[in-house]
């Protein structure tokens, strides 16, 4: 799928029209689609590793990798979005590790949150920053 | 059914018994997100692959549900424990209710 | 043309990273050095090439915009997995083996297998059998199309060719691109530097203002590459397709805001003659993966 120049920055304004709302309107939406996967838990942070570059050369296709040993499940939440979901990874019984890899669009700058559900029930979290560059010609 | 979707795996032909292996997707999909609009401004329908399953032998290996965020051509990359000969079973899952399909044979060594 | 001493350009080029800063984005100093392109770490692709004679000094040295690249970028083409493009290239393999058009025939049925085509991509576009033309790839496809297959011609930039384009220049991945300047091309060469060294648009732009002036600099938030075309088409991560040489040429002669010529235009062809001659010597690396 194509973004032009133009889609990209109504894309980047609908961000900056959420960062001038009031924190707790933003900081809900994330929460509420974590609270969803969790069942209202609140997960602790680390027991699950999340690999995304620092800098993505192109918001389209950002390569990212969830691990967490003993999970039966990781999701990962892109706080800067106009859609909080990205993907569900579940395990099953042939799986041969708690790890995955995918590509991703981030529309901007943003924090990109994994959360993963451990074989005990409990939850894990951790997040990483990508800043997304709008190239010169590229962009 | 979207034009032009083609999937591609990349499996070992061979593991020992008990092995993790590594495996990749990829499948040639737009995954048109629903945020955007058309030169008239009317709004382009979403359409994505919403689901993405690996089962070997029968057993699920990966169970992925997939939101727009996930890349056109969307690819994953994961390991899957072997225990015994058998087959990969890749299923794909479009909005529009097009089921794309692939499997794989490992045998071992 | 004299190139800008390289101080100048290191300086210019701090400048500008330091003007980034300002707004938290790291420079990352342009091209990497110390790395290899080795694909499915058994194909080592030639990254760097002593500049050709006929730039006279132009270029220090010719590099693959694989170089500019950032480390996830370079990483998705040392793969055949990882690189999206291959989707493509494997649907331009199922097109080769396919009839089409009135006569029944694939490309197939004359060429045998689409391996028997390496080298092809190395030496486009060239002139023409009949020798009063100069054809790029898609040329040849079509010709095979319309005058052998019956068959209509394939757009420029439609799928069927870029996949086509794609599978045949994988034929030619780690040859050296080895175009003929010298004879019925040379007009044709001297045409596409003429252009190369025009500036076009409401930026006053050429091509050498940005990819032999300033390569290795940043353009806003993107590295500038020397904007040698061995790797097309590539797969873009922008447009997650396939984008063709003139269908590049294009968006830069659209971004200095000029009217642009039109893919598959005898200027384009020229153009693409001209760029191609200044990376000689470096890999044909059909199909990379850039931002």
């Amino acid at each position: 799928m194509h973004f032009t120049r133009r889609e990209a920055l109504a894309l980047g304004l609908g961000g900056i029209t959420a960062a001038a709302l009031p924190l707790p309107a933003l900081a809900s939406k994330v929460d509420d689609a974590i609270a969803a996967f969790t069942g209202g838990a609140t997960p602790a942070e680390g027991g699950v590793t999340l690999t995304a570059p620092e800098i993505a050369e192109n918001g389209n296709t950002v390569p990212i990798a969830v691990d967490a040993p003993g999970a039966v499940a990781v999701a990962v939440f892109a706080t800067g979005n106009p859609e909080t979901g990205v993907v569900t990874f579940r395990f099953g019984p042939a799986a041969g590790s708690r790890m995955a890899s995918t590509r991703v669009r981030l529309a901007k700058t943003q924090d990109v949150i994994a959360v993963a559900q451990m074989e005990d029930g409990s939850f894990a979290r951790t997040s990483a920053t990508v800043k997304v560059t709008i190239g010169g010609c590229g962009g | 059914m979207a034009s032009n979707v083609k999937p591609r795996v990349k499996v070992p032909k061979s593991a020992s018994a008990g092995e993790v292996v590594t495996i990749k997707t990829l499948i040639s999909h737009p995954m048109e997100s629903g945020q955007r609009k058309d030169s008239a401004g009317q709004p382009i329908p979403r359409q994505i692959i919403n689901r993405f399953t690996c089962d070997f032998n029968g057993q699920n290996a990966l169970d992925v549900t997939l939101e727009p965020a996930v890349s056109t051509n969307p690819y994953f990359e994961f390991d899957v424990r072997v225990d015994a000969a058998g087959e990969f079973h890749f299923t794909w899952y479009d909005d529009d209710g097009s089921i794309y399909e692939e499997r794989k044979s490992i045998t071992l060594a | 043309m004299q190139k800008a001493p390289r101080m100048a350009r290191a300086l210019a080029g701090a400048l500008a990273a330091a003007a980034l800063a300002g707004s938290a984005i790291q420079a990352s100093a342009d091209p990497v050095e110390g790395v290899d392109l080795v694909v499915n770490n058994e194909i080592t692709l030639t990254t760097r090439a002593p500049a050709p004679a006929h730039l006279d000094g132009a270029l220090p040295e010719v590099m693959s915009g694989w170089l500019f690249r950032e480390d996830a970028t370079r990483a998705m083409q040392m793969d055949d997995f990882d690189n999206p493009a291959m989707v493509f290239a494997d649907m331009g393999r199922d097109l080769w083996g396919t009839t089409d058009g009135a006569e029944g025939k694939s490309c197939a049925s004359c060429h045998g297998n689409i391996e028997e085509m390496r080298g092809v991509r190395a030496h486009m576009p060239r002139i023409s059998p009949a020798g009063d033309d100069l054809w790029s790839m898609e040329n040849f496809v079509n010709n095979c199309r319309t005058t052998r297959m019956g068959a209509e011609a394939w757009g420029w930039d439609s799928n069927e060719m870029m996949n086509m384009t794609a599978a045949l220049s994988l034929q030619s991945r780690g040859l050296p691109v080895d175009v003929a300047i010298d004879g019925p091309a040379a007009p044709w060469w001297e045409k596409g530097r003429e252009i190369y060294y025009t500036r076009f648009g409401q930026l006053e732009l050429a091509c050498s203002n940005c990819h032999q002036d300033h390569f290795g600099d940043m353009i806003r938030a993107d590295h500038l590459s020397q904007g040698q075309i061995n790797g097309f088409p590539v797969y873009r991560l922008k447009t997650a397709g396939l984008v063709s040489i003139h269908n590049r040429f294009k968006g830069c002669v659209r971004d200095t805001r000029a009217e642009t010529f039109k893919p598959g235009s005898a200027e384009f062809r020229a153009l693409e003659l001209y760029v191609a001659s200044r990376g000689q010597g470096l890999s044909v690396e059909g199909v990379s993966v850039r931002p």
